[in-house]
């Protein structure tokens, strides 16, 4: 009934390309944009920044960045953790000893780094496909795994191999309180996601949608894979290493190369398949599934053990919150594989004609 | 429909489970100890009983009546070692049940991450045998307590046994040592100060780092056979103790001259391994397993004969155990402390606490009358250091018990201190922070 765009005639070009072309999305999305901004902040507690909302604002950045790789170009990668790490530990390098560089320059460095690392370990993607192409970017997780614990420069020589940093400042602000933090960390997002989701409905976005379709059918209309392919593991290694940076230097503030481990990047694959390959939307769907979610069960099930009478144990706990976790999981991915995004749009559409269905 | 039926149901059991919870353990008069375990993970062998021995003596000192009458209420959260659950554990239970009085969080990553939190939230860190070296250094380290002991310590004290095992410090020339670690920070905190001895004393260190979570050392013990060092000090956790000193019967290499940590030197390293880690010694952080002491008959008796226990009660008093039960100990005694100069039976504050934890004193009389005979040694903290005590026992595992091998060592200021002031100088100019003066120390 409110959700229909009866009326809303689209007379330009322009108004029939833009990203939300019905009015109700468009406020939709500018309210929840002003609220973030505007209304969290007043609302929050210290707790929820810092252990929900910072780190559920980084991994949907670093799954926008998984989703233009996988999602939209169709290069399975394993090495998002790698590229993230690249990221960190170089705007680190660039932070600390490039002296009075602006905290925002090192993060963009870090992530141009990791594009760079991207597009290097990208050159296998010309030959294999799939699963071999999977299994190749995984060699970037063990190489910067390694690289990062064995050479010690990068760590700047710490004894322990672990690197921290402090006093946080972009121009004159100091990036000190969770909201602080909280605020950088959305202001990158939304300015990253808006870009994507713009290169998305571009030139290049086509090309790799065309190379993840069908890559020779793409080669023959005129699309050079090498391009495509190689642009695509930039980008997104640009996006992930931002997101790296961010993790490292904003979230953690102090970090080891386990951080960056193996099961980051499981996880921010899992990440883009649950919330929808392919849709910038599903990123944030994704990450909120895999961020939230587990610590949400990790505190609602004592309580709900409570109400029944029943004491479970820390233990007992952890173990139902994988279980629970896992269920949801194998759920979502028969009841709708191709992610949470497409519930959501086929949400949309039954609204368009409820209440009045045919 | 079923799933909506199913997941409104999920909605209002959620809800109204909100909406039942007890309200945040506010009451008045309790201190509130957050509990950071793992109970579940690679390393959940270890984390338990540790976790176990540390829950157990907070109920301990509440059957006695708690800390002047003040009543300890806990929490436990599961990090499962990995460092961004043990930071969300952290920002959970900093606020609760009034403020958490103080954090001990059994992984050096997750020390490293709060060691950035901890002087923003004032609420101080307890690393008992483990953390950053350097930050013993209590003038650049405010927050940090690594109590009773630092990794640096424990490699300076594994090369003392080892002078005395070959007959004085001058027969360590040209002798080769071998690290196995834990690749991680735990893992790299003892590389400086075996290189700086090593220089020293002109022994080779030979670095074999094991990755997590140290299951697979086939190509490590290879290169321990290939080379053949004098001895292998081995610093690992969890399921790597057990697996290398497996690799080690495998590839022949005698135990008696391997020497781990002290966080490689409990029942679950061995007990599998049983007689092929006969000869195996171990650091201990003063204490080994303890199971004749008084403070495990009070736990037993006060505790476990209630069924109020945390763990099977045959592992009361292992080592671990013990190293949980004298960490929460540490933590109590400081609150103890802190009230006798802010108020004694009040509920102290992070802050409170800390000055508490920095003016420790603990002599052997207190520690005798609170059960701790013939497990540990005297505790004296200030403000420039720390630590509080440097004392280590070796211990040796016969096959079916450790047995206490060694007299006691301390380590050599003369080596660590120079160390640690050059550590933590380092790390207050990265950071910017001004050491705190003695006068400021005095406040």
């Amino acid at each position: 009934m409110l959700y229909r765009e009866n009326g809303q005639f689209r007379t330009s070009y322009a108004a029939d390309q833009q990203i939300f072309p019905i009015a109700q999305d468009r406020w939709a999305i500018l309210a929840i944009v002003v609220f973030a901004f505007v209304g969290v902040p007043l609302l929050v507690d210290e707790y929820l920044f810092r252990a929900i909302l910072i780190p559920f604002l980084i991994l949907s950045l670093a799954a926008i960045g998984v989703n233009i790789l996988v999602g939209y170009c169709g290069q399975i990668t394993l090495g998002a953790g790698a590229f993230m790490a690249v990221g960190a530990y170089a705007a680190y390098n660039f932070h600390i000893r490039l002296d009075g560089l602006p905290l925002l320059v090192s993060f963009l460095l870090g992530g141009c780094t990791a594009a760079a690392v991207g597009i290097f370990f990208g050159i296998p993607s010309l030959r294999v496909r799939g699963l071999y192409l999977a299994v190749a970017t995984l060699a970037a997780q063990f190489f910067t795994d390694w690289v990062f614990l064995r050479v010690p420069w990068f760590t700047n020589n710490a004894s322990s191999g672990s690197v921290s940093v402090a006093n946080l400042q972009i121009l004159s602000w100091q990036i000190e309180t969770p909201t602080d933090k909280y605020l950088l960390c959305l202001t990158i997002l939304v300015v990253f996601a808006l870009l994507a989701k713009n290169m998305t409905r571009c030139a290049i976005g086509r090309q790799w949608m065309a190379i993840r379709d069908m890559d020779v059918a793409a080669e023959v209309i005129g699309i050079r894979p090498l391009f495509a392919k190689l642009s695509a593991f930039a980008v997104s290694s640009f996006f992930v290493g931002t997101a790296g940076a961010l993790w490292g230097f904003v979230h953690l503030a102090s970090w080891e190369p386990a951080a960056f481990s193996v099961d980051r990047s499981f996880q921010l694959l899992f990440m883009v398949i649950i919330g929808g390959l392919g849709s910038i939307m599903g990123s944030f769907f994704g990450a909120a599934f895999i961020v939230i979610l587990p610590i949400m069960l990790n505190q609602f099930l004592p309580a709900i053990g409570r109400v029944f009478g029943i004491s479970i144990s820390t233990a007992g706990v952890s173990h139902a919150e994988l279980i629970i976790f896992g269920v949801l999981i194998i759920f979502f991915l028969i009841k709708e594989p191709h992610g949470i995004a497409r519930m959501w749009s086929t949400g949309k559409e039954k609204l368009r004609l409820w209440p009045f269905p045919h | 429909m079923k799933l909506q039926q199913l997941v409104l149901t999920a909605a209002a059991l959620a809800l109204s489970s909100l909406l039942t919870a007890p309200p945040a353990l506010a009451q008045a008069k309790e201190q509130f100890f957050p509990v950071l375990v793992y109970r579940t993970g690679a390393y959940a062998p270890n984390g338990t009983q540790w976790a176990n021995g540390y829950v157990d003596y907070l109920k301990l000192v509440n059957a006695k009546g708690g800390i002047n009458g003040v009543r300890i209420s806990f929490e436990e959260c599961e990090t499962a070692y990995a460092t961004d659950r043990g930071v969300e554990c952290y920002e959970r239970l900093k606020g609760k049940g009034g403020g958490a009085t103080v954090f001990q969080p059994l992984s050096t990553g997750v020390t490293f991450a709060l060691t950035e939190k901890a002087p923003v939230d004032k609420i101080p860190l307890i690393t008992a045998g483990y953390g950053r070296s350097e930050s013993q250094n209590g003038a650049v380290f405010t927050w940090n307590f690594p109590l009773l002991g630092t990794y640096w310590v424990g490699a300076d004290v594994a090369v003392q046994h080892i002078a005395k095992k070959e007959g004085g410090v001058g027969k360590l020339k040209g002798k080769k040592i071998a690290l196995v670690y834990h690749d991680s920070p735990y893992g790299k905190e003892p590389i400086p100060i075996l290189q700086e001895l090593g220089k020293t004393h002109g022994f080779d260190v030979q670095l074999l780092p094991v990755a997590h979570p140290g299951v697979e050392q086939k190509a490590t013990w290879l290169q321990i056979r290939q080379q053949k060092p004098d001895y292998v000090l081995l610093w690992g956790w969890g399921v790597m103790n057990s697996t290398a000193l497996r690799e080690a019967q495998a590839t022949g290499y005698p135990r008696d001259r391997m020497i781990g940590v002290w966080w490689a030197g409990a029942e679950p390293d061995v007990k599998d391994v049983a007689e092929g880690a006969k000869g195996y010694s171990a650091l201990t952080l003063q204490h080994g397993a303890e199971p004749g002491s008084k403070v495990v008959k009070d736990v037993l008796d006060l505790v476990h004969a209630k069924g109020q226990g945390t763990g099977p009660k045959d592992e009361v008093g292992q080592v671990l155990y013990m190293r949980g039960l004298i960490s929460a100990m540490l933590g109590v005694e400081g609150v103890r402390k802190a009230q006798e100069r802010y108020g004694k039976g009040k509920v102290m504050t992070g802050e409170q606490v800390r000055w508490g934890l920095e003016n420790l004193n603990l002599d052997q009389k207190t520690l005798d009358a609170m059960g701790f005979a013939g497990v540990m040694r005297p505790v004296q903290t200030s403000c420039l250091d720390h630590m509080g005590s440097s004392w280590v026992r070796v211990h040796t595992w016969n096959g079916s018990k450790w047995e206490f091998t060694s007299d006691w060592y301390q380590a050599d200021e003369k080596v660590i201190r120079p160390m640690v002031m050059l550590a933590s100088g380092k790390y207050a100019d990265e950071k910017k922070i001004k050491p705190r003066t003695p006068e400021e120390c005095k406040k």
